[in-house]
């Protein structure tokens, strides 16, 4: 099933494209990768699949049941200023809110998934904690486990495994590839890691001056496939 | 000691002096628990500007002999913190510079309406009372009274009622709009709270000093508490507790009663960043 289509797309800001020409499906299941060099305007597809910034041409189609929440999303950088007092728990539950409608207060089931996702992050130790105090890459974890708390249909993340320890990195493949597989999310992940796209996507699209969109297998053996794994430092795909 | 207690038991018989320590409370307490939301997404200076359209408003009113300011000046309020708060998230060079053009100009027009229509005979003690709020509080009419109770008790059920999306909108706006949080609609009211408590702690402060109660308790509890909800119930616990003195001391001293808060909760911030400090050095 279907659940977001793109038709001709061009995304930017305040009208100036950065991206154009998408095309493209995600439908429910998929391991989606999107590649492309910085500045190609992966993030900004990102924010316009998740309505946060208007397309500048063309439309986005989605499944009418996602438009009651259950998308879950790790941004790149959270503008979180310096100061902001506020604890991993307190964080890691907002991931809970979308499909609340108007209840003001969190439920007991509510508080025990925001308690699983901290402990399959590994931050539950820290869930009193100030999130302005801690690494970099704990506040990534805290961030997955509330993008975690809201995905129940499909997880949008930005490159979720930059500033993580090698680790760290592999745990996080295994349980997104768990709740790609198990729970039946979607994932549409950004990603510069070779990993993630060779080991896991089922398809990709790769932004750039040219654009490709298809399964993985096609992918790795077209140009921008072959550029994107020349990259990383690795063989063309035999 | 005996003695102050005396005279505070004496002043307790008035009733003006018990209603203007429960509006000042309730005030006190609305007033902290948005203060730290509007500290937190750099809105203090909206409050500040906020504060003069109020003024500016207040003194039309006056000119214009009407009896209960606060019908006119609310909904003017309201509107421009709706108008102030969509150019604020455009923060720029423009949002800002038009934040100061807003202030100063109602500031300057309503002192200007003043001088021009004031009927009263003591204009400049008008003016000082309007900007410093030295008697306000216990002089509130009745009406104006119930209406201020009425209103604070809305905003702090407002602000208890949506508690998790006001924070999940300050922490992070885009995630809760990728959620599918109406943030506009919280950001709306974030706006309509904030001008209905602007106004109404202009009677306790007046409106040069209402800022000192919305910043206050918020950045004196955020030096030492690091979750939103320890830092919300520090600055209400701040801010009664501030008011509360303020207006005691002021009764028994004679001293204007929004500059006494200010300088109290001055102090309170001081010694908060003591304790942040001690804290600190003990981790
Ligand atoms: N807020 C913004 N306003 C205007 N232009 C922007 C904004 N954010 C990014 N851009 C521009 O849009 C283009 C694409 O940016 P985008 O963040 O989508 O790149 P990206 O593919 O995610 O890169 P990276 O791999 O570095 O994350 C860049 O040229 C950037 O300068
Ligand atoms: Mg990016």
């Amino acid at each position: 099933m279907i659940q977001i289509r793109c038709r001709d797309l061009s995304v930017g800001y305040d009208g100036k494209t950065v991206a154009s020409g998408l095309n493209f499906e995600i439908c429910s299941g998929d391991y989606f990768c999107i590649a492309g060099q910085n500045g190609s305007g992966k993030t900004t597809l990102m924010k316009t699949l998740l309505r946060l910034l208007p397309p500048v041409k063309g439309n986005i189609l989605t499944e009418k049941s996602l438009n009651d929440g259950g998308i879950g999303y790790l941004p790149q950088q959270t503008p979180v200023q310096k100061d902001f007092p506020a604890s991993v728990r307190e964080i890691v539950l907002s991931g809970c809110q979308g499909m609340r409608g108007l209840r003001p207060f969190y439920s007991r089931i509510e508080k025990a998934l925001a308690e699983v996702n901290m402990e399959k992050m590994g931050v539950h130790g820290l869930s009193e904690r100030c999130y302005r105090e801690l690494s970099g890459g704990q506040q990534q974890r805290v961030l997955l486990a509330r993008a975690l708390c809201a995905a129940k249909k499909i997880l949008l993340l930005d490159e979720p495994v930059s500033g993580l320890d090698p680790g760290a990195t592999e745990e996080m493949y295994g349980l997104l590839a768990e709740l790609n597989k198990k729970d039946d999310i979607t994932i549409v992940m950004i990603s510069h890691d070779r990993r993630a796209v060779l080991d896991y996507a089922d398809r990709v699209l790769h932004i750039g001056s040219v654009c490709f969109f298809g399964t993985k297998e096609k992918y790795l053996q077209s140009g921008p496939g072959r550029e994107f794994l020349y990259s990383q430092g690795g063989k063309a795909y035999e | 000691m005996n003695e102050i207690i005396e005279k505070l038991l004496f002043y307790m018989e008035y009733p003006f002096v018990r209603h203007a320590l429960a509006v000042g409370v309730m005030i006190a307490l609305c007033s902290s628990l948005l203060g730290v939301t509007l500290v937190l997404k750099r809105f203090s200076f909206i409050g500040d500007g906020l504060s003069h359209v109020a003024f500016g408003t207040t003194a039309i009113a006056a000119a214009a002999n009407m009896t209960s300011s606060l019908t006119v000046v609310l909904p003017v309020t309201v509107v421009s913190a709706v108008l102030l708060l969509r150019t604020g998230r455009r923060a720029g060079i423009n949002g800002d510079a038009a934040l100061a053009m807003v202030s100063v100009g109602a500031l300057a027009g309503g002192y200007l309406l003043m001088n021009l229509l004031s009927a009263g005979p003591n204009l400049s003690g008008d003016v000082c009372s309007t900007l410093f709020g030295s008697v306000s509080i216990l002089t509130l009419t009745e009406r104006d009274m119930y209406l201020c109770m009425a209103l604070s008790v809305a905003a702090i059920a407002m602000f208890l009622l949506f508690y998790n999306k006001i924070f999940a909108v300050t922490f992070d706006e885009n995630f809760a709009r990728a959620l599918g949080e109406k943030t506009d609609f919280y950001n709306f009211m974030i706006a309509v709270m904030t001008a209905v408590i602007i106004v109404l702690a202009m009677n306790l402060a007046g409106s040069l000093l209402v800022s000192a109660l919305v910043v206050f308790p918020a950045i004196s509890a955020m030096r030492v508490f690091g979750s939103f909800r320890a830092v919300t119930v520090c600055s209400a616990v701040i801010s009664v507790f501030g008011v509360l003195c303020g207006i005691l001391v002021s009764i028994l001293a004679g001293t204007p009663v929004g500059s006494t808060i200010a300088v109290l909760y001055i102090g309170i911030f001081f010694v908060f960043c003591g304790l942040g400090k001690l804290k600190g050095r003990r981790e």
